[in-house]
């Protein structure tokens, strides 16, 4: 028993060892990788993900996926640099409301209309993409610098980054909701086992409805941050952050048949990766070897495939052993 | 309506795609009072408690509970008004601990935050009306069945309601357990609980119901006290004709013909993989039907699934048609002529999204399909071949295996394996969850495949269906095999000793 508590503790936190790892790799081996610009770059950048993984997160947890986070993303920042004249307020609310709109799509097909959640929001990430597309004229919308919109982005406070701020703060949120709230105890059982939960008269058409909601507008968010970051809306962005927002959340430990999950852990799979990226660029900048991007995206990838296996391996071995009893 | 009633359902209709699942069913409960409601699959039991919770809408009818009229639309508000229901199939999270499976949808708060401790107290609380003690923060999946059912019981009482309704609570309970669960129901009924009983063990029904409701083909057709109906009636009432039976018979088991078995065909000498399994030993001739008796936990689905190669064996060693037999996967078992019709249809046996004939196919397969195409015609036949001698009741071979009742799947199942043409056939709980009708045609089916020549090895937790069905009974207790006993020794007394006290273990001899 000892040892499987042991197997099933190195399951939980051996994301949180890696990423320990990683980092006292970088220590040792490179001069700045613990430096103010350093540490911060990696914050600013990986907060956008971080978002939309959050929101990923939830909805592995019910079971379900959203493939749409990434054009949303674009299509958020594509909004908030739109409406960013009308003051720095105003263009968050307009790109974290367009965020909600195209959740709130998802949100319906998959609950009302009972859509797969695959199918649905392939659908909606198209679309998504699509009226970014036409709303920016197929090109970037710069942002009004007048109105203070690109504090949200390039600012820091107390030393650290504004999206590194917002992202902690949605982290908190995630983690309180996931852990005292009902509804966040209801995630993880419609993903564990949905029809029991309706048996339980538990609403989860409406918890199903909040995951999906909460997705986009998290999505929204990080476009947001990624138009005052960089400057202008960017429609083209975002390809592909639905694919590293649910290898975080799948580095995380979160099942992908959902019911198992954590918002801790999805916070360290995105620091990893981001991290491994990092890790990557110093690598190629002491000259010794050089990495082009895709060779960079193929590494990721065999890191996450070894994640995902030695996952699979220690659960197996944890029930095997919880099964003799 | 009387005064007393608690719930009263009158003229319920309710249609499944124009076929009518209840026609003008009725049903009253008392104040505190535990009512059976019996029938065979497909009565419309379940529908009508579905129909009660607003699972289903109804189609016709006046439901009043508590002296008001009664509209919910779905599970969670019937059980906001006093109506909470254990379902027959455990309804739970299992990846999620017991507090939650209990506290889900009730939960305590404190500053408008989940208060995990008193929830984690009040979980505690109410598995200690069970004797159970557990550390309730862990995993649901981690707990044996029977710590499964009394997590969805307690969820159920939890929730204070005025009426419990229990479909076959105690199916995965053993004997002490099933005592732990009737004092609960007496509690109950002593604050004032009524507790809706479906079971389909006649005797349960006796030890602790007051009044009795039979249903046939969606329509009520008797309500009855418990201490003026006699069991041949309730049988009788539920089949809807006069069976016959002989005194002291309650299975369709009957006399074999002893020329019928033939020589050894498997033979098993001292398997072990750890506590639960320790050291088992019993051999089955071909044509003879082998039963093992034990309690829970004796390790008897154990000892088969190390027959048909799902665990692997720790020690001891097996002979089959005269070999030594060491499977290292399922498909070894299945290429040497065994199938296993497992206990847990749900999770380990039928595919129930997928229809009759593929569910029946599917071990076939390989067999059936020249360079991987399948032989679509050869497989028709074979279906509607097994549909009609097992006696499915279904469309036709296209329905999906998830729409038939419990009995009519474990015959898609007993098809799945007959199609094999199997020569060792290991039955665990072959009538588990069925009715009444359904069991007996499925111990007779047992009987004339054992006729055939089929050696059978019969898991069950029913004693009279081990004593009456069995040409030999081993006995485990504790993962040992510790007695043996042909037809004629095996009395009731005999076995259940055996199985209470254990006797020397037994090493189960070749016989000629």
């Amino acid at each position: 028993m000892t040892r499987s508590k042991l197997l099933s503790l190195l399951g939980s936190y051996g994301v949180v060892l890696a990423l320990l790892l990683l980092i006292l790799f970088g220590w040792l081996r490179y001069d700045y990788f613990l430096g103010f610009f350093n540490i911060t770059s990696v914050l600013r950048y990986n907060s956008m993900f971080a978002l939309v993984a959050l929101g990923m997160c939830f909805v592995i947890m019910t079971g379900g996926i959203d493939l749409s986070v990434g054009s949303t993303a674009a299509l958020g920042s594509v909004v908030a640099a739109l409406f960013s004249p009308q003051g720095a307020w105003i263009g968050l609310g307009a790109g974290v409301g367009a965020g909600l709109c195209v959740g709130l799509v998802n949100a319906t097909l998959v609950t009302r209309l009972k859509i797969m959640p695959f199918v649905a929001t392939l659908a909606t990430m198209l679309a998504a993409s699509g009226t970014a597309l036409l709303l920016a004229d197929n090109q970037s919308v710069s942002v009004s610098y007048e109105s203070g919109f690109t504090t949200l982005g390039q600012d820091n406070l107390l030393g650290f980054p504004i999206p590194a701020w917002i992202a902690l703060a949605a982290y908190v949120v995630g983690w309180v909701v996931l852990n005292f709230t009902s509804t966040g105890r209801g995630v993880l059982a419609v993903g564990g086992n949905e029809d029991a939960t309706r048996m339980m008269g538990l609403p989860a058409d409406r918890i199903k409805f909040l995951v999906y909601l909460a997705s986009g507008g998290l999505a929204g968010l990080a476009g947001v941050i990624l138009a005052a970051q960089f400057g202008a809306g960017q429609p083209i962005e975002g390809v592909g952050w639905e694919l590293f927002a649910i290898a975080a959340v799948v580095v995380g430990g979160t099942l992908l048949t959902g019911g198992v999950g954590s918002v801790g852990a999805t916070l360290a799979g995105v620091l990893l990766l981001g991290i491994l990226f990092n890790v990557l660029n110093f690598e190629n900048g002491k000259g010794w070897i050089s990495l082009s991007a895709y060779w960079q995206s193929v590494i990721r990838g065999l890191f996450l495939l070894i994640v995902v296996i030695l996952q699979a391996k220690l659960s197996a071995r944890s029930t095997a052993a919880v099964k003799e009893y | 309506m009387d005064t007393d009633d608690l719930l009263s359902m009158t003229g319920i209709d309710k249609r499944f795609a124009g076929i009518p699942a209840l026609s003008a069913a009725s049903f009253s409960v008392r104040r505190g009072e535990v009512h059976a409601l019996i029938g065979q699959n497909g009565a419309g039991k379940s529908t009508l408690i579905k129909v009660l919770t607003g699972y289903h809408r109804r189609d016709a009818g006046d439901v009043a509970f508590d002296g008001k009229p009664f509209e919910v639309s779905s599970p969670q508000q019937a059980q906001a008004n006093g109506i909470s229901t254990i379902y027959q199939e455990i309804n739970l999270v299992p990846y999620r601990s017991i507090t939650e499976n209990i506290c889900l949808g009730r939960e305590k708060r404190k500053f408008g935050f989940l208060d995990w401790s008193a929830m984690h107290r009040e979980a505690e609380g109410l598995l200690q009306r069970f004797n159970i003690r557990v550390d309730v923060r862990r995993p649901l999946m981690e707990f044996n069945t029977a710590t499964q059912q009394m997590v969805a019981i307690a969820r159920a009482i939890g929730f204070s309601a005025k009426l419990v309704i229990m479909d076959e609570p105690t199916s995965s309970l053993d004997e002490r357990e099933v005592g732990v669960l009737f004092n609960v129901i007496r509690q109950l009924k002593q604050e004032g609980v009524s507790v809706v009983f479906v079971s389909h063990k006649l005797d349960e029904l006796y030890a602790v119901c007051d009044r009795v409701t039979i249903m046939r083909d969606g329509k009520t057709i008797k309500t009855a006290r418990m201490d003026e109906i006699e069991k041949i009636d309730l049988v009788s009432s539920m089949l809807g004709r006069n069976i016959e039976r002989t005194e002291g018979h309650a299975t369709a088991f009957s006399a074999r013909d002893e020329t019928k078995i033939g020589k050894v065909l498997l033979s098993a000498g001292n398997l072990a993989i750890g506590q639960i399994v320790q050291d088992v030993s019993f051999n089955i001739r071909s044509g003879e039907i082998a039963g093992f008796a034990g309690l829970l936990g004796a390790g008897r689905t154990e000892t088969a699934r190390l027959v048909f190669g799902i665990d692997r064996l720790r020690a001891g060693e097996m002979h089959y048609g005269g070999k030594v037999f060491d499977p290292k996967r399922p498909s070894d078992a299945i290429a040497a002529g065994m199938g296993f019709c497992t206990e847990d249809r749900k999770s380990e046996g039928i595919v129930p999204e997928m229809s009759v004939a593929e569910n029946m196919m599917l071990a076939l397969m390989p067999k059936l399909s020249k360079s991987g195409i399948i032989d679509e015609k050869a497989q028709r036949e074979i279906v509607e071949r097994f549909i009609k001698q097992l006696g499915i009741k279904c469309s036709g071979p296209d329905q999906k295996v998830r729409e038939l009742s419990g009995g009519n799947q474990q015959k898609v199942l007993l098809g799945r394996w007959l199609a094999m043409n199997p020569r060792l056939l290991i039955l665990d709980e072959p009538t588990r969850g069925i009715d009444v009708g359904a069991k007996g045609e499925i111990q007779s089916l047992i009987k004339s495949l054992a006729d055939q020549g089929l050696a059978v090895l019969m898991i069950s937790s029913e004693l009279e269906e081990v004593i009456e069905g069995a040409d030999r009974v081993f006995v485990l207790r504790e993962g040992i095999s510790v007695a043996e006993f042909d037809r004629a020794a095996a009395t009731e007394d005999a076995v259940m000793g055996a199985m209470a006290h254990g006797n020397a273990p037994v090493i189960a001899e070749a016989r000629p």
